[in-house]
């Protein structure tokens, strides 16, 4: 017999209606013992360990506990070299940027269909609505100048930052910096007093859902990350398998963190392309496993069913 | 001591601080994760070997 | 029941009504036996799953009903909170492992491969669900999952769309849109089992359909 005819002989084998014998099998009371069981156990979990609610950064919190990093981050807002600026689609208009998968542009490919403007819309916009004229004077100078010299201040004001001990703006070197230093303590200033959450998040309107833009604007910063890192949650650390505190994460996520771990995705630049491509060919694998030959037959192979049905199989010896 | 439950949102046992993690060469895992595999396994082994009720020879 | 009125068999309603009937005879839908080979704890597993999915959706309701924010106010909410956390981490507990012993069994066997199709794609469907409802925290673990998600997201293009970092559409994708669709999956699942019946054991011989209908498989 060909392969394939066994495979079909086996198929109209297994597929017959059962005419062996049967037991009494009380699938309800089955159901309604199973929800008895889980709703004990999960009540018991729940009052033995409660769960994880780690409060949420807000701005005016990043301003207060890392305000170095606040201001080198909206400088680099600013001159356009931020992870949001530099990011390619859905969010800035950018051909050179964007991961691909093999030789597909596939995140290029999509287009801008978050337009984000991170120096009007994290910086300049919010502090065009301050009162104070130092600020407002900064501004007017700022957009007043050439894009050719707002960039050159901006860079060498995020330069010197680098330079300055714990990136401490006060202890930065003179410099020409125009009215760089002043747009970003401004910013500071309003983070820290609670005014930039708000205003960001309501840019557009008075009711907004999308938090795009503040995600945004504080994951381009370092604050969030060391958090972050500090909770095992990096993604090289298998962080996606990971919970805050002393919480079970999401076992079930193994494989898909696993890769980035080793290379060649640990050093990859189109770590995430890669590793959805591979997770998009090993689900299709498990789902379309009946049809994969050789896989479909490992079962059989591996022999843990002659455990599960032991009895039937010592039954029918004798039988 | 469900009432208190019900008014102690961080339950019985506070899990809040960062928990223990283990590592062994690339691979890094949470404790309680950990837990939850080895559960799983111990689980699966005593649901093939557990004699079932009611199985007549 | 009266008679039929004539031609009713060829309506739509009759037919329908007669395919369903055909397929899913009460005794079958509901049965009180089930072959002799299902003696084995394993089984418990798929309706320990459907126990916890229970368990799932009714503390998401009660989530639901009080609103995203509540769980960080109240204390009971807290606890609602626990209930919804932990009957997830069930629900993956159980479903796995009866996916270890539906794959050892090789279940997909006897024309029963789309029951696993379901299965896997449900599979597949809940960890996006989950994923969903983690974004939706609004807390710190939704900032970090979010902004990290969305570089795996926009590396394939999906991320324009499935925009993570939308708390209102991640809070529809979760209540309504993932379980509807799961739903349908899970159903479907469960009438596939009752219509094939749980597949049989490997039999030592199983190339050849025995002539008479009462001999026992072996």
């Amino acid at each position: 017999m060909s392969v394939m005819a066994k495979q079909r002989a086996r198929e109209r084998y297994y597929s017959r209606p059962w005419q062996g014998p049967h037991r009494r099998y009380d699938i309800v009371k089955e159901f309604v013992i199973a929800l008895i069981v889980v709703a004990l156990v999960t009540v018991g979990l729940a009052i033995a360990f409660g769960s994880p609610d780690r409060k949420p950064i807000t701005l005016q919190e990043w301003a207060a506990n890392a305000p170095g990093d606040f201001v080198a981050t909206t400088v680099a807002e600013l001159d356009g070299t931020s992870g949001t600026a530099t990011y390619g689609a859905p969010y800035t208009n950018d051909p050179t940027a964007g991961q691909k998968l093999g030789p597909l542009p596939l995140q290029r490919w999509v287009g801008v269909r978050e337009p984000v403007d991170t120096a009007a819309d994290f910086v300049l916009g919010p502090l065009g609505t301050s009162a104070n004229p130092a600020v407002t004077a900064a501004l007017a100078t700022y957009t007043a100048a050439s894009a050719d010299q707002q960039n050159t201040w901006a860079t060498a004001y995020a330069d010197a930052l680098s330079k300055a001990p714990d990136g401490d703006p006060a202890q930065v070197a003179t410099g020409d910096y125009g009215p760089v230093p002043a747009l970003a303590t401004g910013l500071l200033a309003m983070a820290k007093n609670g005014g930039l959450d708000g205003l960001l998040q309501e840019q557009g309107g008075f009711y907004q859902t999308n938090y795009a833009r503040s995600l945004l604007f504080l994951a381009d910063g370092s604050y969030l990350e060391d958090q972050a890192r500090a909770e095992n949650l990096g993604g090289d650390q298998w962080g996606m398998m990971n919970e805050t505190g002393s919480y079970p994460g999401q076992a079930w996520l193994w494989l898909y963190t696993f890769w980035y771990q080793i290379p060649p995705f640990s050093s990859s630049d189109n770590a995430d392309a890669l590793v959805w491509g591979l997770m998009m060919v090993l689900s299709a694998a498990l789902v379309l496993l009946p049809f994969i030959p050789g896989l479909r037959s490992l079962p059989r192979w591996l022999g843990v069913h002659r455990v599960i049905w032991r009895n039937w199989y010592r039954g029918s010896r004798t039988g | 001591m469900a009432l208190q439950a019900l008014t102690d949102p961080t339950g019985l046992i506070s899990m809040d601080s960062t928990g223990p993690y283990l590592h062994w060469g690339v691979v890094q895992i949470s404790v309680a994760n950990l837990a939850v595999i080895l559960l799983m396994l111990v689980v699966f082994a005593l649901a093939l070997f557990l004699p079932f009720p009611g199985s007549r020879r | 029941m009266s008679a039929p009125t004539t031609g009713t068999e060829r309506m739509w309603t009759a037919r329908l009504r007669g395919r369903a009937v055909q397929a899913f005879p009460p005794e079958q839908l509901l049965p009180d036996k089930q072959p002799a080979y299902v003696s084995s704890w394993i089984y418990v597993f798929g309706v320990a799953t459907l126990a916890a999915l229970a368990m799932v959706l009714t503390s998401g309701i009660v989530l639901a009903l009080l609103g995203p924010q509540w769980y960080h106010v109240s204390n009971v909410g807290r606890f609602v909170n626990s209930l919804h956390l932990w009957s997830v981490e069930l629900f993956f507990f159980t479903m796995v492992i009866h996916l270890w012993g539906k794959f050892f069994m090789a279940a997909w066997r006897g024309k029963r491969a789309l029951t696993w199709v379901t299965g896997a794609i449900a599979f597949l469907g809940s960890i996006a669900t989950a994923f969903t409802g983690y974004l939706i925290q609004s807390n710190f673990d939704s900032q970090w999952i979010s902004t990290q998600a969305k570089d795996g997201l926009n590396s394939v293009g999906v991320g324009a769309w499935f925009n993570v970092l939308d708390y209102g559409q991640m809070l529809l994708f979760h209540v309504i849109l993932f379980p509807l669709i799961l739903g349908v999956l899970v159903i479907w699942h469960v009438l596939l089992v009752r219509r094939r019946g749980v597949v049989p054991p490997f039999a030592a011989d199983d190339t050849v359909v025995p002539q008479q209908p009462e001999e026992v498989a072996r």
